[in-house]
C-alpha cells in the first residue's frame, strides 16, 4: 500500500494502461480538475509525450473521434472537462456511442473510456456544477462507474480500460487531493459490485463518489446515538448490484439514498423505485432521498452549500426512516 | 465612418479603463481574503477592446458576452459595487448573488446573457439580432467571445446562420492568445487551432473582417465604429478581431497579480520601468499606452491623471466596502427563479 491521492491514482493507473498498451492514448486538458492536483499529469506528459493530446475545446469533435478510434480498435480515455461541457458532447455520446453496438447487431465495438468531473466545486454556479450521471444513465449502452476514493479510482478505470463496452468514469471534481491507501500493484475493481464501507443493523444508506464521505460521517454520528447505519457504495450505476442492495435492505428494513444528482429523476430516484418496486415487503418505513434540490446551482455561498448532501441532512433522513424526528 | 473625440471625452475613455483595471486588482485582493471561491478571469489587459467597442454602441444595441465578462460590463457603465456584490454572491448584485463572476449580466444596460460556456454566447448573439432585425429600428448586437470560442463547432453554425440571415450582429473575437503559455506547469488554457488567422473563418461565410491592435484603444473604436456601422445599415454580420498580448496575470489557470498594481506614474516616468515585466509596462498594458498618449498630446497633466486615480481608486475601494457588507441570499430562497 502507498498513500496516494485521487489525482495520483488516476496517473498510476494511466500509466499502466500506457505501458501496456502501445496504442492506448489519453487526450483532455485538465484531466485532474483544476486544483493544485492538476499538475501531476505531468509525469505522464514526460513519459508518453507522443500518447498525450490536449485537444481543442471542441468536446463534440473530439469526443467522436475518441469513438471512432474505438470502432477501430485503438483505446482513447478522453476527458470532457466539467459536466457542462459533456453537454456540447451529447450528441456523440447518446447519438454515436451509447447505441452503436446494438444498431450494429452486435458487430461493432466501441472500448472508449470517457472521463468527466462532476459536481458541486467552490463557486461554480450554473455552468460548472453540474452532476450528469443521471442523464446517462438513462442513454443505454454505456458503462457508468464513479469512483469514490483514489483505490477505487485506479481499480474502476482499470477494468474501464480493459472493457469492450464505452465506459464512463466520473470523478469528482473535488477529490483529487483526497488520500487514500492504494495497492501499489496493479488490480481492478470489477464493474457491478458494491462495497460495504460500514456494516449496521439499522438502516442501508447508499451514496457514491464523494457522497460516500459525507455518509460515513453521518453514519458516525448516528453511531453515537446509537443508530447503526450500513454505507453502501455501488461503485458503478451500469452495471447496478440489485443484489448487494437488498440484501442490505433485507437486512436493514430501511433505505436511505444520498446522492449529489438532482431530486427528479437523479439517481437517488433510480435506486429508490427499484426497491419500491421488488423490496417493498423488506421495508420497515419509507424511503428518503437526500438529493440536490431541483434548481441550478447558484453562485451564492449559502444556496451553494444548501445543494448538497450533508452528514446534518443525510443524519436527519435516517432518524426519520427510524421514526425518531 | 471617422471618429474624434473631444479632450473630456478621451478623458472619460481612460477613466473608463482605468476602473476596470482598479477592480480587478481589487478582486484579486478580495479572493485573497477569502471574499469568494469561484475560478475567475481577469480583463487584464483588454480594457481597450471592451471600452472602445461598448463606445461605438447606443443605448438600444444588445451585448452578449462571456466568462472574461467583467470589463464589458463596466464598459457599459454598469456600478462597480453592484457588480463586485454579484462576484461574491451578495444579494445586492445585479443577478441577486446567482450568477457570480461567470454569469454578471445587467438587462437594463443591454445585455442578453453571459456564458461560461466556450462558444455559448454566440448562438444567443445571433438570437439577439434575429429579434432586432424583425424589429424596426437599427440597434445590433455586440457578441464577445475569446480566441477559444472559436474552436467550438456552434460557432462555424452559428456565423453560417448569421452570414444566411444577414444577421446585424458584430463579432467581436478579443485574442488574448499572443504570447500565452496555455496549459504548461498547469497553465490557462490557450489557443489550439490550426487556422493561423483567425479571420479566415469568418471570411469563408463571407463576412467581412477586420484585425486591430487591441492594446489601442482609439484604434478599436474606429474599427468597431465601422462594424457597427455596417450592422446598423443592415449589411449583416462583420468579424472584429482584436489581438493583445497575453497578460502575465492571467497565464496560470488562477490569476495573479503578476505585474503588481498598476503604477501609473510609468505613463509619465520611464525609469520606473525595469524587471521581468518592463516590455508590459512599456509596450503593451492598454491603460499605460493610453495614459502616455493623453499626456504626451496635453490633454491631461499628471496632477490630472493622479487625481483620476485617486478617485478611481476611492469608487472601488467604497465598491468592495458595499459588496462586502451587503447580505448573502439566504439558502431558502434558492428556488427562487428556477421559473418566471
Ligand atoms: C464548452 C467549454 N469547454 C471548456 C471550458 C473551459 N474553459 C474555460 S475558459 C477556456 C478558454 C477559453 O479561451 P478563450 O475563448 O480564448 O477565452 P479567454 O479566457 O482567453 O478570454 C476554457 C477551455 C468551458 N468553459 N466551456
Ligand atoms: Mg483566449
Amino acid at each position: 500500500m502507498t498513500r496516494m491521492n485521487y489525482a495520483g491514482a488516476v496517473v498510476d493507473v494511466l500509466r499502466i494502461c500506457l505501458r501496456e498498451d502501445p496504442r492506448f492514448a489519453v487526450m483532455g486538458n485538465e484531466i485532474l480538475g483544476l486544483g493544485p492536483e492538476r499538475v501531476q499529469f505531468e509525469a505522464l506528459q514526460q513519459e508518453f509525450a507522443d500518447r498525450i493530446f490536449f485537444p481543442p475545446c471542441s468536446e463534440a469533435a473530439f469526443t467522436a473521434l475518441a469513438a471512432g478510434a474505438a470502432m477501430c480498435g485503438q483505446r482513447i480515455f478522453a476527458h470532457l472537462g466539467l459536466g457542462s461541457f459533456a453537454y456540447p458532447a451529447f450528441s456523440s455520446i447518446a447519438n454515436e456511442i451509447a447505441g452503436a453496438h446494438y444498431a450494429s447487431g452486435g458487430t461493432i465495438k466501441l472500448p472508449v473510456v470517457l472521463h468527466l468531473c462532476h459536481g458541486v466545486l467552490m463557486g461554480g454556479a450554473s455552468q460548472h456544477s453540474e452532476s450528469p450521471q443521471a442523464m446517462f444513465w438513462n442513454i443505454p449502452g454505456i458503462e457508468i462507474a464513479l469512483p469514490s476514493s483514489a483505490r477505487q479510482a485506479k481499480g474502476l478505470i482499470r477494468t474501464a480500460f480493459r472493457s469492450d463496452n464505452p465506459t464512463l468514469v466520473i470523478s469528482h471534481g473535488m477529490m483529487f487531493g483526497a488520500e487514500d491507501d492504494v495497492p501499489e500493484e496493479d488490480y481492478a475493481i470489477p464493474f457491478g459490485v458494491a462495497e460495504i464501507l460500514r456494516e449496521g443493523r439499522d438502516v442501508t444508506l447508499v451514496a457514491m463518489s464523494r457522497t460516500v464521505g459525507t455518509a460515513l460521517t453521518a453514519a458516525e454520528l448516528l453511531a453515537a446515538e446509537g443508530i447503526e447505519v450500513e454505507v453502501i457504495d455501488p461503485r458503478t450505476l451500469v452495471p447496478f448490484d440489485r443484489r448487494s442492495l437488498f440484501d442490505s435492505v433485507a437486512r436493514t428494513g430501511r433505505l436511505v439514498v444520498a446522492d449529489e444528482t438532482r431530486l427528479s429523476c437523479g439517481v437517488a430516484s433510480e435506486i429508490a423505485a427499484m426497491v419500491a418496486e421488488e423490496g417493498f415487503d423488506l421495508l420497515k418505513a419509507p424511503i428518503i432521498r437526500v438529493a440536490r434540490p431541483d434548481a441550478p446551482v447558484s453562485a451564492s455561498p449559502q444556496q451553494e452549500a444548501a445543494m448538497v448532501p450533508t452528514p446534518q441532512k443525510i443524519a436527519a433522513a435516517v432518524r426519520r426512516v427510524m421514526g425518531h424526528g | 465612418m471617422t471618429h474624434s473625440w473631444s479632450a473630456a471625452h478621451k478623458t472619460a475613455v481612460l477613466e473608463r479603463m482605468l476602473l476596470i483595471r482598479r477592480f480587478e486588482e481589487g478582486l484579486v485582493r478580495l479572493f485573497e481574503q477569502h471574499a469568494f471561491m469561484a475560478h475567475y478571469h481577469l480583463y487584464i489587459g483588454q480594457e481597450a477592446t471592451g471600452v472602445a467597442v461598448v463606445e461605438a454602441l447606443s443605448a438600444a444595441d444588445r451585448i452578449a458576452t462571456t466568462h472574461r465578462c467583467h470589463g464589458h460590463v463596466l464598459a457599459r457603465g454598469a456600478d462597480p459595487g453592484r457588480a463586485l456584490a454579484e462576484i461574491l454572491g451578495r444579494s445586492t448584485g445585479y443577478c441577486g448573488g446567482r450568477g457570480g463572476t461567470m454569469h454578471l449580466s445587467v438587462p437594463e444596460l443591454g445585455f442578453i446573457a453571459t456564458s461560461g460556456i466556450v462558444g455559448g454566447c454566440i448562438g444567443l448573439a445571433n438570437g439577439a439580432a434575429f429579434a432586432l432585425k424583425q424589429a424596426a429600428g437599427d440597434a445590433v448586437v455586440a457578441a464577445f467571445f475569446g480566441d477559444g470560442s472559436l474552436e467550438e463547432g456552434v460557432s462555424y453554425e452559428s456565423m453560417n446562420f448569421a452570414a444566411l440571415l444577414s444577421l446585424p450582429v458584430v463579432y467581436v473575437c478579443e485574442n488574448n492568445s499572443k504570447g500565452a503559455l496555455g496549459s504548461v506547469g498547469g497553465g490557462f488554457p490557450t489557443s489550439v487551432s490550426a487556422v493561423k488567422d483567425l479571420t479566415d473563418i469568418p471570411r469563408c461565410f463571407g463576412i467581412p473582417v477586420e484585425t486591430v491592435d487591441g492594446r489601442d484603444v482609439e484604434q478599436v473604436f474606429a474599427a468597431a465604429s465601422r462594424a457597427v456601422a455596417h450592422a446598423r445599415q443592415r449589411k449583416g454580420p462583420v468579424f472584429l478581431h482584436a489581438v493583445t498580448e497575453r497578460w502575465a496575470g492571467s497565464q496560470p489557470l488562477w490569476p495573479e497579480l503578476a505585474t503588481g498594481e498598476t503604477d501609473l506614474a510609468m505613463a509619465w516616468d520611464a525609469s520606473r520601468i525595469s524587471g521581468p515585466h518592463a516590455a508590459w509596462y512599456g509596450q503593451h498594458d492598454p491603460v499605460l499606452l493610453y495614459a502616455r498618449q493623453l499626456l504626451a498630446a496635453g490633454v491631461l497633466r499628471q496632477d490630472e491623471l493622479a487625481a483620476m486615480d485617486r478617485s478611481v481608486a476611492d469608487r472601488i475601494a467604497a465598491a468592495g466596502q458595499f459588496a462586502l457588507d451587503s447580505p448573502l441570499p439566504p439558502a431558502g430562497a434558492l428556488l427562487d427563479h428556477v421559473f418566471a
